[in-house]
């Protein structure tokens, strides 16, 4: 039973990790390509067209490996947990469903009229198409988390006698207060993604003195949208869910923050140390005083459980997972900030496409969005152990009670050799489309 | 309510299997039947824009299944484990086959990926048959072993095949020649249905070869149609007792052969379309036919310990799907527009799209 629950839960984190890999550059390239286009159209310059159809290209190959990996995520509720889908699929169901209905569709029809429809359409109708194209993917990461804060903060529903929850209140799904602040800051993350990644490349182009004035180009629009999300990510959304933690789970903020006993007079904000759980401290700890105090409740005094005050039958399983986790992504925030003020600095005073060592540092940045956004849904996740349905359903109670830990190993194994295959694949290709560059189309 | 919600699904599987199942047959039809560079053009040019809205007909079918028959999706899903992995795993290989084809330009590039796609489809046509099957055969409910249950009720868990290969083992498999049959009948079925629509999509060079193979396989169709309708008995020993009950059912059957037969006069159609809207009646009547011969059971138990799995009795509860019904009709109404517009944006023949090429 033990090994089941944990092959169960390895395959589901490595196939989520990887399919949320894609989705989020997909919605923030959507809106970043909307943006080239709606340029185009109000100065018919053709350099924002061709742009537009080069990130159209890497839009199309990510955009591929978003849905064959987001499939499985559909199927695994009920392969991998049954139990989970049993109990609660009349709810989670409810918006699920609602994402295949409203978004997916939305996405894949006009996707295919994006790709295929630029001479058929018409500049104007292309750019509708591009712009429903990313209203799809931005409802469907909208639906998602409206799913994902239900098992963070359960409302609307009750509990039968055998155990099932039904909804009896639809809207609270939607005005559930763990949903606005998370999906805000999730969109904002993603923003993050697509503008480095944007940035990135158009570094590249002008380090490698290849496709100069597109290089240009990117280069200042990533850094400036990645400037304003960066700043939103941290400030308000980042604060609005930390805050959401602090009140609805409150033995996961100590965890996170790595607080073990609570302090009288105000918390400190830890900056680097390590968790040892047997002696309930951190290592080599770097801190501020009274800082955690003030962020969360405006009070340099005001006080903070620490987890002596919990129960431990219900702290997070992966008490340093969740730390670390944590403090990554706030640790890469700040950077991100950090190097994103610099750059557009040196935008204003007309010197960023000269200072190599800034746009050395934008290329060198391309992965780290990802690593922040994929710790962030660990912070998420880890934090919400040892619960299914933060409170009332635990992880163990959730699994398919007829599917073998050999099945599902099998099942682990398959996935990680496919999705190898298929990592490997989009870097090469992507690699290609880059390379090859945003060539200037003979304009008829 | 269940009734409804019931009807629902069954008309998005529908809609699925003769949208998806297209694109399935016209990756067969490519694995056999595609010489050159231009037919796999042609072929693909087809089907290019349209696999992906299609395959969301499957997600979206799976969501409304886990909304509104949530112990029906957890015990099917986590009863065929191992064939869904493996659907999945195909589909994932056929959609990458697919797109991944025309980024490079390098024949054994190109091979590996033509047949990752053509074989993907085949085998994903077989499996949606034998799924098929396996809900007309049923499964052993509660896993009873020697007249005791091992799980839930309303749980169960099938390997890929049992030794003995025979749908009457006490030990049921995924495959046997039963649900295997159903499979084959898929196959055939499916790729007169891609033939079709390659023909109606396009003008390439292929389309007189194709007219030739439809009718042939048209032919081993309704052979194949007859054996299976005889081997039910076997199965179930009363199948029509819903028909002959209800005989207003009877419609179903008589779409499907409406479509079966209409097929034979591929050769005559003056419009493109004809062919492709009678395999599409072949496809509708056939999946209804079956629904409605073990209505209302959704999920028939093999032993008689444990009662069938009904539409009631996997439903989710009334209040959810009371308030179902008014985002799913504005969705519908969404979707059908959708539909309306690529369709027409990307109406008449497809042979110029350029699918694929960078
Ligand atoms: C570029 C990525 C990125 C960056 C720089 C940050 N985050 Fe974040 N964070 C995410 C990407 C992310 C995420 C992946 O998008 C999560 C996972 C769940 C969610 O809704 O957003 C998330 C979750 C998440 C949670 C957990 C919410 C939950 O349990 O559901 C908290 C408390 C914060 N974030 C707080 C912050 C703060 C205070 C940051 C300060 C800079 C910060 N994040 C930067
Ligand atoms: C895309 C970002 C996401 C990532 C990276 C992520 C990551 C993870 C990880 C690491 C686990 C395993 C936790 C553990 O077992 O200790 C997990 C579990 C799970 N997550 Fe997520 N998750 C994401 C989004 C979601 C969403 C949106 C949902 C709901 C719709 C969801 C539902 C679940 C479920 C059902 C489990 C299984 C039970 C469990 O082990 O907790 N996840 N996820
Ligand atoms: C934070 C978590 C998630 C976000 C924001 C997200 C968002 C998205 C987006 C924007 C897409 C569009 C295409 C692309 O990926 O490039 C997508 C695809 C998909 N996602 Fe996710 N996703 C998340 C997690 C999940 C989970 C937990 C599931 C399982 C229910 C899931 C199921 C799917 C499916 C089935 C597709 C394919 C849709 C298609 O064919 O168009 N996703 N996701």
């Amino acid at each position: 039973m033990e090994d089941m629950l944990f092959y169960d839960r390895m395959q589901f984190a490595f196939t989520i990790t990887f399919h949320y890999l894609f989705p989020q550059l997909t919605m923030g390239l959507s809106l970043l390509i909307v943006y080239f286009k709606w340029k185009f159209l109000r100065t018919h310059i053709d350099k924002y067209n061709d742009a537009a159809k080069f990130w159209m290209k890497i839009f199309a190959l990510n955009f591929a490996m978003g849905v064959v990996t987001g499939i499985p995520m559909e199927f695994q509720f009920g392969t991998n947990w049954a139990k989970f889908s049993e109990l609660t699929g009349g709810i989670i169901g409810q918006t699920l469903a609602m994402e295949g209905m409203f978004s997916f569709f939305l996405e894949s029809s006009f996707l295919g009229l994006f790709l295929f429809g630029e001479k058929l359409l018409g500049h104007k109708l292309h750019f509708l198409t591009g712009f429903l194209v990313f209203l799809g993917s931005w409802a469907s990461g909208y639906l998602i988390i409206a799913t994902h804060s239900w098992m963070q903060y359960p409302v609307g529903y009750e509990v039968l006698e055998n155990g099932k929850f039904v909804l009896n209140n639809f809207g609270a799904l939607f005005s559930n207060p763990w949903l606005l602040p998370s999906y805000l800051h999730n969109q904002a993350a993603s923003m993050v993604t697509s503008s480095f990644v944007v940035a990135a490349i158009g570094a590249f182009y002008i380090l490698n003195n290849k496709h100069h004035e597109f290089g240009k180009l990117f280069v200042k629009t990533g850094v400036i949208f990645g400037l304003i999300s960066s700043l939103l990510v941290a400030f308000p959304t980042g604060d609005l869910a930390a805050k959401n933690v602090v009140k609805h789970q409150p033995v996961t903020f100590a965890a996170m923050e790595g607080i073990f006993h609570t302090e009288d007079g105000g918390s400190e904000i830890v900056l680097i140390g390590q968790p040892n759980i047997r002696e309930k401290k951190l290592d080599n700890k770097i801190a501020v005083p009274n800082i955690l105090s003030f962020l969360t409740y405006q009070d340099w005094n005001a006080e903070i459980k620490g987890l002596d005050q919990f129960d431990p039958d219900v702290y997070p399983t992966n008490i340093p997972g969740l730390y670390y986790a944590y403090h990554i992504m706030v640790g890469l925030g700040t950077i991100f900030i950090g190097l994103m003020l610099l750059a557009t600095l040196q935008l204003f005073r007309k010197k960023l496409y000269t200072t190599k060592w800034i746009l050395w540092a934008i290329v060198f940045m391309l992965p780290f969005p990802y690593i922040a956004n994929t710790t962030g849904w660990y912070t998420a996740e880890l934090g919400r152990q040892p619960w299914l349905v933060y409170n009332l359903l635990r992880t163990s109670e959730g699994a398919s009670p007829t599917v073998s830990s050999g099945n599902t190993l099998f099942t682990l194994l398959g996935f990680i050799g496919l999705y190898l295959l298929l990592g490997l694949l989009f870097l090469m290709l992507a690699g290609k489309i880059i390379n090859k560059g945003p060539e200037l189309e003979k304009h008829a | 309510m269940e009734l409804f919600w019931y009807i629902v699904l069954m008309t998005m599987l529908a809609v699925y299997v003769i949208l998806d199942g297209y694109d399935f047959g016209a990756g067969i039809v490519h694995l056999f039947f595609s010489k050159t560079e231009q037919d796999k053009k042609a072929i693909t040019n087809a089907i290019g824009p349209f696999w992906d809205a299609n395959e969301v007909w499957l997600i979206a079918s799976g969501g409304v299944l886990f909304f509104a028959f949530p112990t029906l999706y957890a015990s099917s899903f986590s009863g065929f484990y191992l064939p869904l992995m493996m659907i999945l795993w195909l589909l994932i290989f056929r959609a990458i086959g697919l797109e991944l084809r025309g980024q490079v330009h390098n024949k054994m590039w190109e091979a590996v990926w033509d047949k990752a796609f053509g074989i993907s489809s085949l085998l994903l046509a077989l499996f949606f048959g034998v799924a098929l099957g396996n809900v007309v055969r049923g499964v052993n409910l509660g896993g009873v072993v020697d007249g005791v249950s091992t799980h839930e009720a309303h749980y169960f868990f099938l390997p890929l095949w049992n030794p003995s290969f025979s749908p009457h083992s006490e030990e049921l498999g995924v495959i046997d020649w039963f649900t295997l049959l159903l499979g084959i009948i898929s196959v055939v079925a499916l790729t007169i249905h891609g033939a079709n629509w390659i023909i109606y999509k396009t003008n390439s060079d292929l389309n007189e070869k194709l007219k030739t193979v439809v009718f042939n396989l048209n032919i081993a169709l309704v052979a194949l149609v007859i054996i299976s309708v005889t081997i039910w008995h076997i199965i179930e020993p009363n199948p029509f007792h819903n028909f002959i009950k209800t005989p207003m059912l009877w419609i179903f059957p008589l779409i499907m052969l409406t479509g079966l037969f209409g097929t034979f006069k591929v050769k005559s159609f003056k419009k493109h379309g004809i062919g492709f809207l009678f395999s599409s009646l072949f496809l509708l009547g056939g999946l209804t036919s079956t629904v409605a011969s073990i209505f209302p059971k959704v999920l028939p138990s093999t032993n008689n310990i444990n009662p069938d799995l009904t539409l009631y009795n996997v439903a989710a509860h009334e209040y959810g799907l009371n308030i179902g019904i008014y985002w799913f009709a504005i969705a519908v109404v969404l979707v059908a527009a959708y539909m309306f517009i690529q369709y027409k944006v990307f109406s008449g023949k497809m042979d110029d799209v350029g699918y694929g090429e960078h």
